[in-house]
């Protein structure tokens, strides 16, 4: 059946922000949707909240609204768009919840458009935890024993019967939102209580637990003729109770004999016929006990997912595209497989190497977070590699994680491990866990007892024990032969791990391994294990004897991506790399992408010319350029695009002699380094905030002591904020270098005078050498302090003057010419008494380029790879890249105004303080964009959580007294709009004295009053509080402002923890209950931009 | 364990790996399947006798073997080719290990080869023979062993039925009442075809493939089953006999594989060698009547050369091509329009691979409810 000729537009729902459970997978489904549509000739409406994502570039749809994604906001969408058909199965839960809230309030029938991809009853039958089980027993196949409840009594009666532990899951939610192991009655109480909350429908599963039973994922495609494929299988190392998300996951599936796998294959598809779904994928999970082989269906999602993204990067097999393909009438067989483009995609994939996925965490920045890993997914990010065996494929992904603790390592004697501590710890799963187990298996831990305390199955504990026998033989060995060097490297080791077990440096293990010709070969990802000839070059690494590494004829250009996503370094960065790939392409390079996220847009086989799935350290990308450079000519590397992982290798890549496209690792280390970019500081006499390094307390105390309190401290050796605090007295200096971090000559800390009351500016750049292009400034919400992604920020600056826009503009250029950039450049500015202090620069896109991108309608990373292979900003200009004349800081009239406002995951971290600090703790962002700032920050609040603009209702207000002067107005408008204000005594008689009554309510610390008054903890876990205020007050109190802000966590109550932040949001409420938010698409923007810009000329 | 063994292909091309399973030297043809499961069924499935398989999947092994599995009593490749070759066994059905059984049975294997490139190779150059030599036999030189490959037999004209089929008749009772009595002859059958059929009420008497006419249709009551096998089709005359003695007595004909050749030749059609063959089990074959595509097991290095539309006049009347493998377009099943007999080349019993075309089984059962 070829497509439906009856469709002529279709409306895609993107994820939204970047949430633990909802990264930029869901970006490279969407984006692969909407070119499929587009190709296919349809008018698409695209609406994502998220700026940073690709599938938001205008060329990706026709109308691309960078809206809240909410019923009421789509459905004005609808209503001015008019689509004929919605598909909402490629925005994760997001899209699928919002569309069956439009479903049900009866807009998708007002406007009458049609649901493709899924209709709501298979939604329904998939998502309704109930109805799914009724679904599994028909088709003969098991569930775990369960019991639906909606209220704790409800639960209660039912744990009775199933016994602890128990597993709660909340229907509706995922990621495992609100779900979690009860090991008795009062944890039943707290999870259970936090899953009806967190479940749209207050209902929660109780289920019978089946702890360390093996863990599988098939990905299925159905098309409406009722062809079904299993793309892919997945299993789990990590045993049930690890949420899959947390899990360390191979593809193939490897312990399972074909009965097996075909039992579940049967299943499998007899599900996905009965749940419905009739054009699209779906994800199945299965239970199977070790014992006896009992299988049990876990859930299913009726929609693309993280899983099906892994799937799709790891056989090759684009299931968001064909899904897409499948909801406009295609069939199976109807669609090419486009790996071979002979064969139809009406098949199953079979691989020929082995799949990985490492998942990355970030419990580092959440020190109060629990870091047991259990069905409540808390990972941030993954990484993924192939192997042409599990051993290889395995290291690779641990090296491609990124964290020196996840690479296997050997101490240096077997009597130093104490087995039988780690055989308890590995009991209870956390991250770094598969690395207790080596440890444990190399000092002689028996598989068994292993596989006791953690039930990963002995097939993969095998494989752990080859790779630690092979490292004693690496250690062992007096000389390092060529079949011994080979055997090593064909299990994955890479030149760092064995030079630490020969205690020579790395660069002599490359350098050894060269001399003996050994060297990988590079293999393809083809569907079909090389049945068929493949004719995209998505290749991966192996230590085998065959390359199939064609020669090129164009030169290429290398860029570099950004590794798995973690806070700090997401999406953002992708966004970058891939535009850089696209303008290389059109100006006539090939563009060979390295990475090894497979969420990515950029690990999309048919984004670059050639995509090589490795993992950015300096062994494996060398190895890569090497294979290159034997096929044609490589112009260099681009390092600047994806954040600090190949910032960090270009030093490295220049000594090894590969050329570096744009800003040199000179350039790089002048703005990196702090003494090299304090002298270009004072070269152009830009001040900064007077700063020291103290390798002892002594010196730190004396430092701070010298530039005055607040400072602000941190180790000198980390980035990302990471361990940074502000200290206001010696006590509190001594207290941070005790708990927070080591000092020594070795590791010397920062001293930094904290500015306060700093107004914090961000800024984006180009240079080229002699012309800079200001890509935009943006003015944060909160004031310095708060880490630049952290804070909520506007474009065009809300407040700043001409004046002072000018002196950003030439500081930046200064900086720019001063530390020698060639392409983007970031500066973090914070505005002091008049004195516009330099925080830092970052020599390359910065987080904020595809918002400022987006803000302003120009392409800066693009702009950025151009310069960086030496166009300049003259050309780029004549050439359209950049507007003809004006830049994003001198916008003219009428532009649009955007607020970014930050996501931050604390809902997963429950009691984690949400206090917001130096330090970057937001996972993702949203963008709002109006005509006046405060639709376009309500629209960001909006977009950042639905419930964050009560329009009345209460507001607690508990304010900091260096806070109290800037809460009066804020606080006495939100009376006047009709809110009942309840405040702390202080807070309360302040506000009296201007007229404004408030409630005093009791703090925790006081109790529950005489006569039973609650405290504010109790009234907010009541819900009778719709909006709170609470910025952090001195130490003494800031034990009530943690219940409060955790409490508000728990209920989902907004909460605003600064001043600044008060004004805005009050703002942003008066914009929402005026309603005057305009839907306007980044095309009639950009058009507008562009107007204005010309008719300025 | 790691002691050398070396393969070499009949074109001279020369693979280094490690011992593996037996020691010493084989020879067959080189066959590649591309299955991530099913290694057990895949051994001990006669159509793969005389051939040596290498396995696309890089670990092999790793459930181990067990009783229940086997499609027949013995393993019958001639040579076995993996990359990794499973530590441990890991499955709560597994009774030995692969590398034991493969001693046991004395089957020469290779391990740690590049088994990506030996498919390539094997894709550009078509199938070939190959010899696989391990222990002392390795020590020779390669143009030595090339000799010793050359010298071997080759697949083409090659007549393998005698070795595979079953000495003597026997019985696979029907599972609950017996409702259909039919004859297969054997040229090669897996266990799991006449338990598919046996599910289905049939009592499933498996004949020698030598058997007379006369007696295959006295035992065929209801109907005739020709199996899967070894070999040339275009050598398998007395076969092709029998199976226009079954047509011409409008005896219900169900063939699978091997036996969907024979059937194309009773019918006049003849049978060509396919490069390199179709061997997995993810093979999309559509359905000619429904249009629907089913994800099929396939083991075939031999074809029916037959008009892919329309009909064609045989002796036997009518005769359509009822299923196609979409990769190719090559002929994967047969239909008559005149006489009760249909036929498909890929595995409906699967063993290893998906159960989408079990529902051919039930073709059969209706073929022969109309044919009383
Ligand atoms: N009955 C159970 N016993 C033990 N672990 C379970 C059980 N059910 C689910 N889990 C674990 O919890 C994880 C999340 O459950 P799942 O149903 O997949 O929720 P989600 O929708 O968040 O993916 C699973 O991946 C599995 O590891
Ligand atoms: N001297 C200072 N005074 C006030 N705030 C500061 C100062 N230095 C840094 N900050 C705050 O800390 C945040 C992180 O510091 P920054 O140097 O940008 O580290 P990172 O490398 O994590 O971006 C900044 O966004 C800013 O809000
Ligand atoms: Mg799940
Ligand atoms: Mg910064």
């Amino acid at each position: 059946m070829p497509r439906r000729e009856d469709l002529k537009s279709v409306m895609v729902i993107g994820s939204g922000p970047i949430v633990i459970g909802q990264a930029c997978e869901f970006d490279y489904s969407g984006t692969q949707a909407c070119r499929v549509l587009k190709a296919e000739g349809l008018r698409v409406i695209l609406v994502n909240s998220n700026p940073a994502t690709i599938m938001t570039d205008p060329e990706f749809a026709d109308a691309t609204y960078v809206e809240p994604i909410t019923p009421e906001v789509v459905e004005r969408i609808i209503a001015k768009e008019r689509p004929d058909a919605l598909l909402p199965t490629l925005g994760g839960q997001t899209a699928l919840n919002t569309a069956m809230a439009l479903h049900y309030n009866g807009a998708l029938e007002r406007y009458n458009v049609e649901l493709i991809g899924a209709d709501v009853e298979a939604i329904e039958r998939g998502e309704n935890r109930e109805r799914f089980k009724e679904i599994v027993a028909k088709i003969g196949a098991e569930s775990a024993r369960s019991a639906i409840c909606h209220t704790l009594d409800e639960v209660f009666a039912a744990v009775d019967d199933l016994g602890y532990p128990v597993v709660v899951r909340p229907s509706f939610t995922m990621g495992g939102a609100g779900s979690g192991f009860a090991y008795n009655a009062e944890e039943l109480a707290t999870i259970a209580g936090a899953g009806l909350q967190a479940s749209p429908t207050t209902e929660v599963l109780l289920e019978e637990s089946i702890l360390g039973w093996k863990e599988y994922e098939l990905e299925l495609m159905r098309d409406r003729n009722d062809n079904v494929v299993v793309v892919c299988s997945i299993e789990n190392i990590d045993p049930m109770g690890v949420h899959t998300g947390d899990s360390i996951t191979v593809a193939p599936s490897l312990t399972l004999t074909d009965r097996e796998f075909q039992k579940m294959r049967d299943v499998g598809i007899e599900v996905i016929r009965e749940v419905g779904v009739d054009t699209g994928g779906c994800n199945i999970q299965f239970a199977i006990n070790p014992q006896d082989g009992r299988m049990i269906v876990i859930e299913m999602n009726p929609r693309v997912s993280r899983s099906s993204a892994l799937a799709s990067k790891a056989t090759g097999f684009p299931i968001a595209k064909i899904a897409a393909r499948l909801a406009i009438g295609y069939t199976l067989d109807e669609i090419p497989n486009d790996i071979t483009k002979e064969t139809p995609a009406s098949f199953e994939p079979t691989l020929d190497y082995i799949v990985v996925k490492v998942p990355r965490f970030a419990f580092e920045k959440f020190p109060q977070a629990d870091d047991r890993l259990t069905t409540h997914m808390k990972s941030v990010g993954e990484a993924m590699a192939m192997g042409r065996n599990f051993t290889e494929a395995l290291q690779k992904a641990l090296r491609s994680i990124e964290k020196k603790e996840a690479i296997f390592s050997w101490p240096a004697e077997k009597s130093d491990v104490n087995i039988s501590e780690l055989l308890t710890e590995m009991a209870i799963p956390r991250d770094g866990r598969l690395n207790q187990v080596q440890v444990a298996l190399w000092a002689g831990a028996s598989l068994e007892s292993v596989f006791e305390a953690t039930k990963i199955d002995p097939w993969f504990l095998a494989q752990i024990q080859l790779i630690n026998q092979i490292a004693d033989e690496v250690r062992a060995a007096n000389e390092l032969d060529l079949p011994l060097l080979r055997k090593a490297k064909r299990h994955g080791f890479a030149d760092t791990q064995i030079a630490q077990l020969r205690n020579v440096d790395a660069a002599a293990i490359r350098a050894l391994r060269h001399e003996l010709g050994l060297r990988p070969v590079y293999k393809t990802v083809d569907t079909c294990a090389a049945e068929f000839a493949a004719k995209t070059p998505y290749h991966y690494s192996a230590y085998d004897t065959e390359t199939e590494v064609v020669a090129r004829n164009k030169p290429a250009v290398v860029i570099l991506g950004s590794g798995p996503n973690r806070i700090g370094q997401g999406i953002e960065f992708d966004y970058s790399c891939v535009h850089a790939s696209m303008t290389l392409r059109q100006a006539g390079y090939e563009t060979i992408m390295i990475n090894c996220n497979p969420e990515t847009v950029s690990t999309d086989y048919d984004t670059s010319d050639r995509l090589y799935f490795e993992p950015l350290t300096l062994e494996d990308v060398l190895e890569v350029i090497h294979a290159e450079q034997a096929a044609g000519e490589v112009l260099g590397v681009i390092c600047q695009l994806g954040g600090q992982t190949p910032l960090g290798l270009a030093q490295d890549l220049k000594d090894a002699g590969i050329p570096i496209l744009g800003t040199t690792p000179e350039a790089i280390h002048a703005a990196e380094d702090r003494g090299a970019f304090g002298d270009v500081l004072e070269a152009a006499n830009l001040p900064a905030p007077k700063f020291g390094m103290a390798t002892s307390f002594d010196e730190a105390k004396a430092i701070a002591a010298e530039i005055g309190y607040p400072v602000l401290v941190r180790p000198s050796y980390v980035l990302g904020g990471r361990g940074m605090e502000i200290v206001y007295s010696e006590d509190a200096l001594a207290g941070y270098l005790e708990k927070a971090t080591e000092i020594n000559p070795g590791r010397p800390v920062l001293v930094d005078r904290f500015l306060d009351d700093a107004q914090e500016i961000d800024v984006d750049a180009l240079f080229d050498g002699t012309e800079m292009y200001l890509g935009g400034v943006m003015e944060h919400i909160e004031e310095a302090g708060i880490h630049s992604g952290d804070s909520a920020c506007s474009l065009p600056p809300a407040t700043l003057g001409r004046s002072e826009i000018e002196r950003i503009r030439q500081s930046t250029e200064a900086i720019a010419r001063g530390v020698g950039v060639r392409g983007l450049l970031n500066v973090q500015f914070a505005l002091s008494a008049d004195v516009l202090y330099v925080l830092e620069a970052n020599p390359r896109a910065s987080r904020t380029v595809p918002f400022v991108s987006k803000a302003t309608a120009v392409p800066l990373a693009k702009a950025a790879a151009r310069i960086a292979l030496g166009e300049s900003i003259a050309d780029l200009r004549a050439a359209g890249v950049l507007p003809k004349t004006g830049d994003g800081a001198n916008l003219p009239a009428g532009s649009p105004i955007a607020v970014k406002e930050a996501v931050l995951p604390f809902g997963r971290f429950q009691g984690v303080d949400t206090v917001l600090g130096p330090e970057m703790k937001s996972t993702g962002e949203v963008m709002g964009i109006d005509d006046n700032f405060a639709a376009a920050f309500a629209k960001a609040q909006l977009g950042a959580s639905s419930n964050a603009l009560p329009k009345s209702g209460v507001v607690f207000v508990s304010m900091a007294d260096r806070d109290k002067r800037s809460m009066i107005f804020p606080v006495k408008r939100l009376a006047d709009l009709g809110f009942e204000i309840h405040a702390t005594s202080g807070t309360a008689e302040v506000l009296l004295r201007h007229g404004v009554q408030a409630k005093v309510v009791r703090k925790a610390s006081e109790g529950v009053g005489p006569n039973g008054e609650p405290t504010i903890v109790d009234e907010i876990l009541d819900r009778k509080v719709d909006l709170i205020i609470n910025t952090p007050h001195g130490v003494d109190s800031r034990d009530d402002g943690y219940k409060i802000r955790t409490a508000a966590v728990l209920r989902g109550i907004p909460s605003i923890t600064t001043a600044p932040g008060l004004g805005a949001v009050v703002q942003g409420i008066e914009a929402a209950i005026a309603g005057n938010m305009s839907v306007h698409s980044l095309q009639e923007y950009a058009e507008r931009i562009n107007a204005a810009r010309a008719a300025g000329e | 364990m790691h002691k050398p063994a070396v393969m070499v292909f009949e074109d001279g091309r020369v693979f280094h790996g490690v011992e593996f399973g037996a020691v010493g030297t084989t020879f067959g043809e080189a066959v590649f399947s591309t299955g991530m499961s099913g290694y057990q069924e895949t051994l001990t499935d006669p159509s793969y006798h005389r051939q040596v398989v290498i396995m696309t999947a890089p670990h092999i092994g790793n459930t181990g073997m067990n009783s229940v599995d086997g499609e027949s009593e013995k393993i019958w490749v001639s040579g076995f080719v993996v990359r990794e070759p499973s530590l441990v066994v890991s499955n709560w059905r597994a009774e030995t290990s692969l590398d034991e059984e493969l001693k046991a049975a004395g089957v020469v294997g290779i391990a740690e080869v590049d088994t990506r490139a030996i498919t390539r190779h094997l894709r550009e150059t078509g199938a070939m023979r190959v010899g696989i030599f391990s222990g002392e036999a390795a020590t020779a030189s390669e143009s030595e062993l090339l000799q010793q490959v050359l010298a071997s037999p080759k697949m083409q004209g090659a007549d393998l039925t005698a070795d595979v089929t079953t000495p003597v008749s026997y019985v696979v009772p029907a599972v609950g009442e017996k409702r259909y009595q039919i004859a297969a002859v054997d040229l090669g059958i897996k266990d799991m075809t006449p338990e598919m059929m046996a599910q289905r009420g049939i009592e499933v008497h498996v004949v020698p493939a030598n058997i007379s006419a006369e007696e295959l249709l006295e035992i065929g009551v209801d109907g005739v089953f020709f199996s899967n096998g070894p070999g040339d089709p275009g050598t398998a005359n007395h076969a092709r006999d029998l199976a226009q003695a079954v047509l011409t007595a409008k005896r219900p004909f169900f063939g699978i594989c091997f036996g969907n050749q024979i059937l194309g030749r009773a019918l006049g059609f003849g049978t060509y060698k396919l490069k390199y063959g179709h061997r997995g089990i993810n093979q999309p074959v559509q359905d000619r009547k429904t249009g629907k595509v089913e994800v099929t097991a396939h083991n075939h290095g031999f074809a029916v050369d037959a008009p892919l539309t329309g009909e064609s006049q045989t002796d036997f009347g009518r005769v359509v091509v009822s299923h196609v493998c979409l990769n190719d377009d090559v002929v994967e099943g047969l239909e008559c329009l005149d006489v009760p007999a249909f036929s498909v080349q890929y595995h409906p019993e699967a063993a290893a691979g998906p159960h989408d075309s079990a529902y051919l089984f039930d073709r059969f059962v209706e073929l022969m409810d109309g044919a009383r």
